[in-house]
C-alpha cells in the first residue's frame, strides 16, 4: 500500500494557516457551523490540524485505528458528542471533516503540479484518510444520539407515572400520551404498589390526556381495573370526553361494570361520597 | 371523487402506529373534520395499523385527501404481505381474536368509518381501505 509521502506531510504543515482559512470558509459555505460560536470552530479546526499533523508525523501508517491516532480519535469523539448534544444533525457533524477535503486537494494539486502519477496517488491516500476520520465521527455521533434518545425514553417512562394522593384513601393517576404496553405496565405496577403502601380504597384513573382510546388501551385499562378490584380497592375512570365516549360505543367495547366519569372533579366527588365524607361550603 | 394530495407511510413497527395516528390526525384537521369524526377516524387507524404490524408482519398505509360532492374526506389503505385472513366471516365477528386482543379491532374500525373495504386471501396478504367524510 502506498503511503503519504514526506513531501505531502510537509506541505500540509507549511500551509497550515492557508488550510485553516480555506477550511473555515468551506465550513461556513456548507452551513455546518450554524448555531456554533465562531471562536469554538476556530479552536476546533486549529486543534484538529495540529493533531492531524502530529499523528502523520509520528506514525508511518495512515491506519486511524493505530495508537498514534488515539489523540485524534478522542478529539473527534468529543467533538461529535458535543455536536449531538446541541442538536446538530449527522450531516452537519460529518461536514466538519469532509469540508477539509477541498482545501487539501487544492494544496496537493499545487504541490504536485508537474507530477501527475504522484498527485493521483497522494490524493487517493489523503481521501482515504479523511473518509476514515469522517466515518469515525459519524459513528460516534450516532452513538451519542442514541444515548440521548435512550435517556429521554427512560425519563419519559418515569415522568408518565405520577400517582397522586387526592384525599385520605383516594389515589389518582393522570395518564398522558400514548399508552403503549411497556409504559402501561410501569403505570399499573406503580399504582398497585401505591394502593398497598397507602391502604387506599379508591383509585381514579384519569384519561383526559390520552388522545386515542382504542381496543388495546381499553384492554390495558380493563386489566388494571380488574387487578385493583382483586386487591380489594375500587376504581373510577375519569376524563371520558364526548368524542371518546362515542368512539368506545362504536368500537363495541364493553365497559359495563367499570365506573366512569366525564371529569376528575366528578370522580373525586363520587369517591368522597363513597367514603362518607361530606364537603360543604363554610357559612 | 378527486384526489387533492396523497402519499405513503410505512407501518412496520409498533412506533409507526403512533406516527400513523399523528399523520391522519393532521390530515383530518386540514380537511376541517369535526373533533368527533376525527377521533373516530384516528381510532380506526390505530386499530388497523396495529393489525398491520402485529398480524400482517408490517406493511404500508397509503393516504389520500379526497373530495366528493364538495365534501372533503380522508381515504386510507392499509396493505401488508402477511399470511392473510383464512376465515373472513370469523374475523368479522365481534369478540373473536386470533391473537390476545379483545377481538373488536377490525369490526370496531368498520363501524368507526363511512366506507370499509377488505381484500384478503390466505398467503397473499391483506388490504383494508377506509374512507371517512367530514
Amino acid at each position: 500500500m502506498a503511503t503519504l509521502q514526506a513531501k505531502t506531510i510537509q506541505a500540509l504543515q507549511d500551509n497550515r494557516t492557508d488550510l485553516l482559512n480555506e477550511w473555515t470558509h468551506s465550513l461556513e459555505a456548507t452551513g455546518a457551523t450554524r448555531n456554533l460560536k465562531g471562536d469554538d470552530v476556530k479552536q476546533q479546526t486549529g486543534e484538529f490540524l495540529n493533531l492531524l499533523a502530529d499523528a502523520l508525523h509520528n506514525s508511518g501508517s495512515q491506519n486511524i485505528n493505530h495508537e498514534n491516532w488515539a489523540q485524534t480519535r478522542l478529539f473527534l469523539e468529543k467533538l461529535s458528542h458535543s455536536r449531538a448534544l446541541i442538536g446538530q444533525d449527522s450531516q452537519q457533524t460529518a461536514s466538519f471533516i469532509f469540508a477539509l477535503k477541498g482545501p487539501v486537494f487544492a494544496l496537493l494539486q499545487r504541490e504536485y503540479a508537474s507530477d501527475g502519477a504522484h498527485l493521483a496517488e497522494q490524493l487517493w491516500e489523503v481521501s482515504e484518510l479523511l473518509d476514515g476520520l469522517g466515518m469515525h465521527t459519524i459513528r460516534t455521533f450516532q452513538k451519542s444520539r442514541e444515548a440521548v434518545i435512550k435517556r429521554q425514553q427512560e425519563e419519559l417512562l418515569e415522568l408518565s407515572t405520577p400517582v397522586v394522593k387526592l384525599w385520605d384513601g383516594v389515589l389518582a393517576l393522570p395518564m398522558i400520551g400514548t399508552l403503549d404496553s411497556q409504559r402501561t405496565q410501569v403505570v399499573m405496577e406503580s399504582l398497585l404498589q401505591r394502593i398497598v403502601d397507602t391502604g387506599s380504597e379508591i383509585a381514579i384513573i384519569d384519561i383526559t390526556g390520552v388522545p386515542t382510546v382504542d381496543t388495546l388501551v381499553a384492554q390495558h385499562l380493563l386489566k388494571t381495573v380488574t387487578a385493583i378490584r382483586l386487591m380489594g380497592a375500587d376504581c373510577i375512570i375519569s376524563g371520558v370526553r364526548p368524542q371518546i365516549a362515542q368512539t368506545i360505543v362504536h368500537l363495541g367495547l364493553d365497559l359495563q361494570g367499570v365506573v366512569t366519569k366525564a371529569n376528575l372533579a366528578d370522580a373525586l366527588a363520587l369517591a368522597l361520597k363513597r367514603l362518607g365524607v361530606n364537603v360543604s361550603k363554610a357559612v | 371523487m378527486s384526489e387533492a394530495s396523497s402519499g405513503t407511510h410505512p407501518v412496520l413497527i409498533e412506533q409507526d402506529v403512533v406516527l400513523a395516528r399523528q399523520l391522519v390526525r393532521r390530515l383530518a384537521q386540514e380537511c376541517g373534520m369535526r373533533l368527533i369524526d376525527l377521533t373516530k377516524l384516528v381510532t380506526a387507524v390505530s386499530e388497523l395499523a396495529r393489525n398491520t404490524v402485529v398480524y400482517g408482519g408490517g406493511g404500508y398505509m397509503d393516504w389520500a385527501v379526497v373530495e366528493k360532492d364538495l365534501r372533503p374526506g380522508v381515504r386510507l389503505t392499509f396493505r401488508d404481505e402477511g399470511p392473510g385472513i383464512p376465515d373472513l366471516k370469523l374475523a368479522m365477528t365481534d369478540g373473536w381474536t386470533s391473537g390476545g386482543g379483545l377481538g373488536l379491532g377490525l369490526t370496531g374500525a368498520k363501524r368507526l368509518v363511512d366506507e370499509f373495504e377488505l381484500e384478503t386471501a390466505p398467503g397473499e396478504g391483506t388490504r383494508v381501505t377506509i374512507t371517512r367524510w367530514s
